[in-house]
């Protein structure tokens, strides 16, 4: 073999043997204690921290070229966070990419779980800002480190406590607490509290936080629970509306503004959802049928 | 359970926390040395000294805070005497959550400054599982009630609160889970006088009442005067001189103690 097919079989998909196998042992590790945040040797990546670095760093350790290849950013393929990092994988890793949720099997995202239940075999990689949950509250990282250690959460539900004081309902709607496997407290990521029962899914979940140099996962079927008071219980949260383009009354919507009169309408955050839902003849409100456009 | 040294159960008087010669070195310089003493169940002992007499070093490392380099701190739990000392860190901590409770000199030490006084109150009862918003709103505002903070400051900040309200505010966080031991250290400091002497009567009032034992360090003899059943002065890191209050105020016997007395202004 010449020297470069051996190079060709090596270094798929942009990272180093080394970067990879010390990513996959901390995957590993992850998957093996649920909601545990192991510390990684985060590398730099050709985009700055924010913009999905933990999350590409554990694409790129976990792809192999038979894979297929999603992104979203708030539930949309087509924004320029997915966008940008969706080529960056056809380029370094050619491997195939799609929009189809149901086509993929890793699926990079940002603020989102796909409304379409992810199945076995299917990867979802969440791109993590701040990993640690209790960090606003207390911020030496000794001491909650310490309190992840000894099981000492009591502080998480001075959150929710102050939350209910103030706003008189726990207002916190994004990045809401869950303890995993009735152990460790964890940051499911900046998705809206909606998705939150979404966590206990047939899929593999893996959380990278390239800036703050953690990972952490949920294998499958993991018990998730979202942290609550006995007399303020968990809820979901959604838009009083349906979607006015699919018509969808059980997905997770945005607002989107339309003129500066007040006009708005809400549409499913997530594209491929919606947009499979018009291919199959479903009609919101303002929605055009696709053969008519 | 390794750290038990007798069962003393039954026995009426037998102290609340013990301590064997106790030592603490900062390199070649000594922390606190030699330091022995019972405290027994509502009992309130002072420990008074100058700055740098070790009074803190020594509240500290009772307080599981700092780690002793010599001596053990057993305490009654349960009827059975326990190496503070040696047990497990998370047992430790628990100790600090339940049976034992912190008073620091600056009020936002002790206190979490972004979160309301009902939460602040709340911390303790959700550290040990209480998971009802009501139940824990409940208690809070009857705790801000004995310390005398209206019900209507209940969600403001510690940042609102003046100092004396802070340190209010710090004690009743400190007392909702109903500790059997409070180490103060230095409560009163940095407040006016006439803020401290209503601190002071309300400490009186909730020590007497909950029963507590507690060990205040302090600089202060008025404090140790109306609060401390028994004395202990301090000076270069040594133990000096015990007895009662008011034997040791009245008629002290060693040098330094006879100089701290005569050194406090007569109005």
């Amino acid at each position: 073999m010449s020297v470069e097919q051996i190079a060709g079989e090596y270094n798929f998909a942009y990272l180093d043997e080394q970067t990879k196998r010390m990513i996959r042992r901390a995957l590993l590790k992850a998957l093996a204690i649920p909601g545990y945040q192991v510390p990684f040797a985060s590398r730099e990546m050709p985009m700055p921290y924010g913009w999905g670095t933990g999350g590409v760093q554990i694409s790129a350790a976990i792809m192999v070229p038979e894979d297929r290849f999603k992104v979203i950013d708030q539930g949309a393929d087509d924004t320029t966070n997915a966008v940008s990092i969706r080529r960056f994988f056809e380029k370094v890793a050619q491997v195939e990419t799609t929009e189809k949720t149901a086509e993929a099997t890793v699926i990079q995202t940002r603020h989102r779980i796909p409304e379409r239940d992810l199945t076995e075999g299917q990867v979802l990689v969440y791109q993590v800002p701040i990993p640690e949950p209790l960090r606003f509250l207390e911020p030496s990282e000794v001491e909650t480190r310490k309190m992840h250690a000894l099981e000492e959460y009591g502080l998480m539900h001075v959150k929710l406590y102050e939350d209910i004081a103030r706003h008189g309902e726990i207002a916190t709607a994004y990045a809401y607490p869950v303890k995993v496997e009735g152990r460790y407290v964890m940051d499911p990521s900046p998705i809206p509290k909606f998705d939150n029962p979404k966590l206990e899914m047939a899929g593999i979940q893996l959380f990278g936080a390239g800036r703050e140099q953690r990972i952490y996962a949920l294998p499958p079927y993991c018990e998730v629970v979202s942290l609550d008071f006995e007399d303020y219980p968990f809820t979901r949260m959604r838009a009083e509306h349906c979607c006015d383009l699919c018509g969808a009354e059980e997905s997770y919507l945005d607002e989107v503004i339309t003129d500066d009169a007040g006009g708005r309408m809400f549409v499913c955050s997530d594209t491929d959802f919606c947009g499979e839902r018009r291919a199959a003849g479903h009609l919101g409100p303002l929605g055009v049928a696709e053969n008519a456009a | 359970m390794k750290d038990m040294i007798e069962d003393r159960a039954g026995a009426t008087d037998r102290p609340l926390l013990t301590v064997e010669g106790l030592a603490k070195y900062y390199g070649g310089r000594i922390g606190c040395e030699e330091v022995s003493f019972d405290l027994y169940p509502g009992e309130v002992m002072g420990i008074v000294g100058e700055s740098g007499s070790g009074k803190t070093t020594l509240l500290n490392c009772l307080a599981g805070h700092l780690a002793p380099d010599t001596g053990r701190v057993l305490f009654d739990r349960a009827g059975q005497m326990v190496d503070t000392v040696t047990m497990s860190e998370p047992e430790r901590r628990m100790l600090g959550r339940t049976d034992w409770a912190f008073v620091h000199q600056h009020a936002h030490e002790g206190l979490r400054m972004n979160v309301s006084a009902g939460g602040n109150v709340g911390e303790r009862l959700m550290g040990l599982g209480a998971r009802h918003y009501g139940d824990i709103r409940a208690k809070a505002e009857d705790w801000l009630g004995r310390v005398e903070i209206a019900a209507d400051r209940m969600d403001d900040r510690p940042k609102a609160f003046s100092g004396g309200m802070r340190q209010r505010l710090q004690i009743a966080r400190n007392l909702v889970t109903g500790p059997r031991l409070v180490f103060m250290d230095e409560p009163t400091g940095g407040l006016d006088v006439s803020v401290q002497a209503r601190l002071l009567d309300l400490l009186r009032g909730l020590v007497r009442e909950m029963g507590l034992s507690a060990i205040i360090v302090t600089h202060d003899l008025a404090v140790v005067r109306l609060l401390a059943d028994r004395l202990m002065v301090m000076k270069s890191g040594h133990v000096v001189e015990t007895g009662l209050t008011d034997q040791v105020l009245d008629d002290p016997q060693h040098a330094y103690t006879q100089l701290l007395v005569s050194s406090v202004l007569q109005v």
